[in-house]
């Protein structure tokens, strides 16, 4: 199991628009450099990119958290 | 309408300047603050400081509520919105006046007709100010495509009636592209929008952005020249001057008189700001729209023209009648703004947010440094990236490149990065020390150097 760590502090969205689906779902292939969500940092948006390869598990932030520098985002196994 | 009590709804680097101005008037100061913002270097400066919500600028700075019952607890009599957050919200400056305080700025009707472009770029042409040619509505045939492309004169640009986001555009170059750029665009638009309705616009290359600084206290209108604001990166302005430096003395007196017409067909009360296109290959300037506000970089035009902005805007919001004639009004030498952002220019400007470890900012002849950093300090990611500008003067534009480089020089930030090297490079840089530049000449710039 590996955890894909938040680069920034900022806000944590699961989608790319609040009508669009999540970046990933239980069980995606991910590849290192896939975008599983995004931060919202003074007023910009920055890619959370996927550093290890695999399935994807589970998001353990939620939509729209306030995340800090190195809180764990996801679970890729 | 006189008050001596002002609440400042913003934060930052211009709510600490609204505070500046309000004291030399002998105002009390009251500032508002999210709680992020409970440390700022605006609270610890203000007479009274009053929390208004969470962090996220939705929950505070924009909570019209929370703000006026801040007003009403701590007996503001006055609120300056500084600008973003609610300086251009019609329905704000309304709420404000209808809880019986002034609201230091233009008139709601104001903010409210000058915020709707169609509506800014009618009372612009019944001033006399030039807008960007275009067909007046909808081009319905090709036909009559032709007949508008040809009076406007190619370059045109298509653009989808009901558009937004890009689509539905098309540049031609001339007579013979109009048809099939038509009929794309056309289907285009109609794809996208459900309506294939086109209008025409004309197409300028390489403009640059230039706007006017005006001040109006209701009945008469003065203008405090121009500046240039060309070098922008995502649409966001990084670096500006005062005066242009593409404009003839001729050309500027034309520009800066049809800003006046404007302000004055509005009776506009307060400081504002036109902003045009000026097409270098041709000298045409072309109105595009009003900032009923204070913007960001006014000091380059407080430090060439002399005159206190923020303050002449507290004094108008008091009832006093315009401070200088037109005439008093003189342009001596020359002011560049470097916008210090939290943002790393060697990583695509990623946002870096955190703790200021070490600070120690510019100073001696000629500088200025309006900022929002204290030794200590936290930057959060909540807000906008702009932690300070960089104000330097001097009698000429080449001895202020020069003075920039060395105040740029002086400067101290760490723990966290900025762009104050890539304003390094650029102060030093052949093309900008010749003025030659266009509202894409930066992005270019950029790109060149991220490739090299």
């Amino acid at each position: 199991m590996t955890e894909i760590l938040s680069p920034l502090p900022g806000t944590f969205y699961h989608k790319a628009a609040p009508d669009k689906p999540p970046f990933k779902t239980q069980g995606d292939a991910v590849a290192v450099g896939d975008v599983i969500g995004l931060i919202e940092v003074m007023k910009s948006f920055i890619d959370v990119q996927a550093d290890a390869a695999g399935k994807f598990v589970r998001y353990v932030a939620n939509n729209e958290a306030a995340v800090m520098a190195g809180d764990p985002l996801a679970e890729v196994a | 309408m006189a008050f001596s009590r002002l609440l400042i709804a913003n934060r930052g680097e211009i709510a600490v300047r609204i505070q500046r101005a309000a004291r030399e008037l002998g105002l009390t100061t009251i500032q508002v603050h999210s709680a992020a913002d409970a440390e700022s270097l605006a609270v610890k400066m203000a007479d009274v400081a009053i929390g208004i919500g969470p962090p996220p600028a939705a929950k505070s700075y924009l909570d019209v509520g929370a703000i006026l019952r801040a007003a009403a607890e701590t007996g503001a009599q006055a609120i300056h919105p500084g600008y973003g957050f609610l300086s251009e919200n019609a329905d704000f400056a309304e709420a404000v006046e209808a809880a019986g305080l002034v609201f230091v700025g233009p008139r709601p009707e104001t903010i409210r007709t000058m915020g709707d472009k169609a509506a800014a770029r009618a009372a612009a042409q019944q001033a006399d100010v030039p807008v960007v040619p275009g067909s007046d509505g909808r081009v319905e045939t090709l036909a009559h495509a032709r007949i508008a492309a040809a009076e406007i004169g190619y370059p045109v640009m298509i653009k989808a009636a009901a558009g937004g986001g890009g689509r539905g555009i098309r540049v031609v170059e001339s007579a013979q592209g109009l048809e099939g750029a038509f009929d794309q665009a056309s289907a285009e638009a109609k794809a996208a929008f459900g309506d294939g309705g086109l209008y025409l616009e004309k197409f300028i290359a390489r403009a640059r952005h230039i706007e006017v600084q005006i001040l109006g206290d209701g009945r008469d209108a003065i203008h405090c020249y121009e500046r240039e604001c060309s070098l922008q990166r995502r649409r966001q302005k990084v670096w500006e001057e005062a005066p242009s430096p593409a404009l003839s003395p001729q050309a500027r007196e034309t520009l800066c008189a049809s800003a006046v017409a404007l302000a004055k067909s509005v009776g506009y009360r307060g400081a504002g700001t036109l902003e045009y296109l000026f097409d270098d290959a041709t000298g045409e300037f072309y109105f595009i729209e009003m900032n009923t506000r204070i913007q960001v970089e006014h000091p380059v035009t407080e430090m060439v023209c002399g005159v206190d902005l923020v303050r002449e805007m507290l004094r108008i919001a008091q009832g006093a009648p315009l401070a200088y004639k037109q005439s008093d009004i003189r342009l001596r030498g020359a002011a560049i703004e470097a916008r210090i952002n939290a943002e790393n220019p060697a990583l695509n400007f990623r946002p870096s947010p955190g703790k200021v470890t070490n600070y120690s900012p510019p100073g001696g002849p000629g500088v200025r440094f309006d900022t929002l950093l204290h030794s200590g300090c936290a930057i959060s990611p909540f807000y906008d990236s702009l932690i300070g500008k960089l104000i330097v003067w001097d009698e000429t534009r080449e001895l202020a490149l020069a003075r920039m480089r060395r105040a740029l020089g002086e400067l101290v930030v760490e723990g966290i990065d900025t762009t104050a090297p890539m304003h390094q490079t650029l102060a030093a840089d052949e093309a900008v020390g010749r003025g030659a530049f266009h509202t894409r000449w930066l992005e270019d710039w950029l790109t060149a150097r991220a490739a090299s």
